[in-house]
């Protein structure tokens, strides 16, 4: 251990970056494409779902989630975990809202 | 008062407090302000934190000498409502939420768990300082006048209808918010990363867990009551509408995002207590924690618990039935761990070898108090008895009883507790008992007489009552008067104990954990050699024998 | 003494209270990753407020996305994704020890910053140019007389907005500018210390075995397009089709 300044994690190449680039570019052109076609209700859910591939790939690759510890990805998860639970519980409120008193 | 004590010193005649110690290590007022040393700044929190919590103090002494009488005649209601709204504000963000992490944690974790310091000491300094810069942002409002929307910042009040310093105040909390952010993310990688070899999580001590607990709120909640304040200083200055009706915003989303931070808040101010309490208990009982694994994931449970509750505090505000149902269960679900840890304390002390130091007196009335306050809190998280009780005086002798009555209590046991090994000398155990039984019986004439009045109907935050609220508020004053002594006290004979107490030596209390197998005061990389844990916490039968090992003349590590 | 003899192989970026290279290196990964978790909260914050009132206002919030340039906006998303591309490229160069590619890439995540700012600008100075920044002179006009309009209405043909539907576009506005404002605010920061990075970079700092400032400054990054992500399909694409 000692002398060795290097981590002993991989060192990600370029090769995978670039794979991720283009298909980060791809999800781009996607989403733009997707808003401008008429799919109901499924424009916001094809929306975020696009978002989201791009983000967990930034996250993966870029990121090195995927080469982390597992103390890393618990970090992130919880993170993910604890914005969902504000924005659902607190949207839960407002759509129940709609429902009226019973 | 039981005249057996645990207290071991060494021969005061030939005792001394080490020359080389953290404190006298450098000279100079940079040396503390520029330090990295996780004892001094806990140091510098210690006296800071006192500092705000006279000043709020004082502001309660007001407030209490206003409700003597049942007409607003010591102030105008203005001023009262300025006057309730700066105690909150500084009682809450620059007393409570700092206090036992940023003195005791921070003196303590790092010895703990066998380390050198804490992982980022430059961002431990930097806490300070935001801390001080919101501290003192908060006390220039008060010179300017104050602020007076409660320390709950309720819109649309906050931010369409006074005309009083809501910015800077809000400002100020922001700041205070970032320290807190910063300290809990240090105790996080601290104690996933610094760790002795050896100390594995369940050997830890469960004043560990239980900041561990409290770290994980503290960044991840605190950010979204800034971005909160950022919302109303928006809506203040340029009217960009989010909790405006008239322009289609909802006033209630400020309270959601406000309470999403400030309910775990209330756990991040008591878990660093319960914290205090088990290592307290264990050591005036000469007996492990009973059931350690539950202690240990009661702390996280409450932690993960408490992020699910807000909305309690909305329940007559206008969130949906739907919504009122589902936060009152989880409510229910959250006061399961708390109760678990006194379950568990209890159980500690049954045929424990139990003395009655300070330290311990005021952990008794810690779980008196708690629990009081906690299953009050049970009728208000009952949506139903909700309705009535909720902005009357039944809340405010709620959340006293438990931060005051619980995690001030907790505070005093732990700075007497941990006394010695900061400064190297003992207070003094008389006036120190007397203290906390005064403040015991000051309390409980303070607060108590308002659950009544709060059942009877007295509304909160007003400086004017019915006259026939008079006599039990005339009673809460008394016993205000009575705690305002009891806190006294302590700082006066904790000064004179800087000079005059005896010297402590190493472990005056014969506790285990690695703080008490050093010096006191200790030297500033806290340990001679890398200490390596290989006992399991509270174990007493260890430390019987490293005492054995001292006695036969064998020299102990560290 | 167990560290007098490493005392020797302790290089000099290793703190005191940290035993070896690789417990502090982790120690500020860790710590980076958790106050990117602090970033996720406070944006938290936003975005509930934003899902709140485009499920309440989505009709002005459709008219008022249409004042958005997706052009622009989706050139944006390109050159954060480029940007990202480049930073983690630049992390690769710290790590293989190649100090001109490091030089090279961290420049180029620099100057893709600032171009992403330019359009920011750009985009920003036709809101102003609008009226339609909240709180200054806000205008409703082009969302009660679409042709009033005409760039935009000759792409979308919006039909006009009841009064009381058209102010909540202001609320649109409120959060685009609050959002995309706090982002770009993260990224002036970021183009900063990447600006001190660039420096510390030509004189060999990153390339010597002490990678962790890079990384982590990679990952505040990362981040910053993350969000960006996001906002760009939640702001700029809500519904674009006739």
């Amino acid at each position: 251990m000692s002398g060795q300044n290097e981590h002993a994690h991989t060192i990600v190449g370029p090769r995978v970056y670039v794979v991720i680039l283009f298909a980060l570019l791809v999800g781009t052109a996607l989403t733009v494409w997707a808003s401008f076609v008429d799919l109901g209700f499924w424009n916001p859910i094809i929306a975020l779902a696009i978002a989201t591939t791009k983000a967990t790939l930034v996250v993966l690759y870029f990121m090195h989630i995927r080469y982390s510890s597992r103390l890393t990805m618990l970090t992130v998860a919880a993170g993910v975990f604890m914005f969902l639970a504000l924005v659902g519980m607190t949207l839960a409120d407002y759509f129940s809202r709609a429902w009226g008193s019973w | 008062m039981s005249s057996d004590t645990i207290v071991r010193l060494p021969d005061q005649a030939t005792a001394s407090i080490p020359k080389m110690n953290y404190l006298t290590k450098e000279n100079g007022i940079l040396s503390w302000l520029l330090t990295g040393d996780h004892k001094r700044i806990a140091i510098l929190y210690l006296i800071s934190l006192s500092f705000f919590f006279f000043i709020g103090g004082a502001l309660a002494g007001l407030i209490r000498l206003e409700l003597l009488t049942p007409q607003s005649d010591l102030m105008a209601t203005d001023t009262y409502n300025k006057v309730f709204t700066m105690h909150g504000v500084i009682m809450i963000f620059f007393f409570l939420v700092p206090s036992v992490p940023a003195t005791l944690g921070n003196f303590l974790i790092p010895m703990m768990i066998g380390a050198k310091d804490l992982a980022l000491p430059k961002i431990n300094l930097l806490s300070w300082y935001l801390y001080m810069a919101g501290g003192l942002l908060a006390l220039y409002t008060m010179a300017v006048g104050g602020v007076d929307t409660g320390w709950t910042f309720t819109t649309p009040l906050s931010t369409h209808y006074v005309n009083t310093n809501v910015l800077t105040t809000g400002l100020a909390v922001f700041i205070a918010g970032f320290s807190s952010i910063f300290t809990g993310l240090n105790f996080i990688v601290t104690i996933h990363k610094m760790r002795a070899p050896g100390m594995t999580w369940f050997r830890l001590p469960l004043f560990v867990w239980a900041h561990y607990a409290a770290s994980i709120l503290m960044v991840l909640a605190t950010p979204v009551v800034a971005i909160s304040i950022v919302l109303i200083a928006l809506e203040r200055t340029i009217g960009i509408g989010v909790f405006d009706p008239t322009k289609g915003g909802d006033p209630l989303l400020f309270q959601h995002l406000f309470w999403f931070y400030s309910h775990p808040a209330v756990y991040i101010m008591i878990l660093p207590g319960m914290g205090v309490i088990s290592e307290v208990i264990s050591t005036f009982s000469r007996k492990r924690v009973f059931g350690y694994t539950a202690v240990a994931f009661s702390s996280v449970a409450i932690a993960v618990f408490g992020f699910f509750v807000w909305a309690h505090h909305m329940f007559i505000m206008g969130i949906s039935n739907y919504a009122v149902l589902v936060f009152s269960l989880l409510t229910m679900l959250v006061a399961v761990p708390s109760a678990i840890k006194i379950f568990n304390w209890t159980f500690t002390l049954y045929k424990g070898s139990i003395t009655f130091e300070t330290p311990m007196l005021y952990t008794f009335g810690f779980m008196g108090l708690f629990t009081i306050g906690g299953l009050t809190g049970v009728f208000l998280g009952t949506s139903g008895t909700d309705i009535h009780l909720t902005e009357t005086y039944f809340i405010v002798a709620h959340f006293h009883f438990v931060m005051v009555g619980g995690m001030l209590m907790a505070f005093l046991a732990g700075i007497h507790f941990w006394w010695p090994k900061i400064t190297g000398r003992m207070y003094p155990e008389k006036i120190s008992q007397l203290a906390a039984v005064v403040t015991f019986i000051g309390f409980n004439f303070t607060f108590f007489p308002q659950f009544i009045l709060g059942t009877l109907g007295m509304p909160r935050r007003y400086a004017s009552y019915p006259p026939e609220f008079q006599i039990l508020n005339v009673f809460s004053t008394a016993g205000a008067t009575i705690l305002g002594v009891g806190y006294l006290l302590p700082v006066l004979y904790l000064v004179w104990s800087l000079k005059y107490g005896a010297v402590a030596g190493d472990n005056p209390w014969q506790a285990t954990g690695l703080e008490w197998q050093t010096q006191s005061p200790p030297l500033t990389e806290n340990f001679t050699e890398m200490p390596i844990m290989d006992h399991e916490a509270y174990d007493y039968e260890w430390l019987e024998n490293q005492e054995r090992k001292k006695e036969s003349g064998v020299t102990s590590v560290g | 003494m167990s560290d007098n003899t490493a005392h020797d192989a302790r290089p000099p970026y290793l703190r005191h209270h940290f035993n070896s290279v690789e417990q502090q290196a982790d120690t500020s990964t860790f710590a980076m990753w958790l106050f990117l978790l602090t970033e996720v909260m406070f944006f938290g914050g936003l975005f509930t407020a934003y899902l709140i009132y485009r499920n309440w206002y989505y009709p002005a919030f459709v008219a008022a996305s249409h004042q958005l340039n997706v052009v622009w906006g989706a050139t944006n998303t390109l050159v954060l994704i480029f940007s990202s591309f480049t930073m983690a490229m630049g992390v690769w160069c710290a790590e293989t020890r190649r100090r001109k590619g490091l030089v090279l890439c961290l420049s180029l995540t620099f100057i893709l910053g600032l171009g992403f700012l330019g359009i920011k600008t750009i985009e920003y100075r036709e809101k102003i140019e609008k009226h339609h920044v909240p709180g200054f002179h806000y205008s409703m006009q082009s969302f009660l007389d679409p042709q009033s309009d005409p760039e935009v209405y000759a792409e979308y043909q919006d039909k006009p907005l009841q009064p009381d539907m058209a102010v909540h576009t202001e609320v649109y506005f409120s959060l685009y500018f609050l959002m995309t404002g706090m982002h770009a605010l993260h990224m002036i920061i970021g183009i900063g210390i990447l600006g001190f990075m660039i420096l510390r970079a030509r004189a060999g700092a990153y390339t010597s075995g002490h990678v962790t400032f890079v990384e982590n400054f990679g990952l505040y990054w990362h981040f910053v397009d993350i969000i960006w992500i996001y906002l760009f399909a939640l702001l700029y694409l809500i519904s674009r089709h006739a």
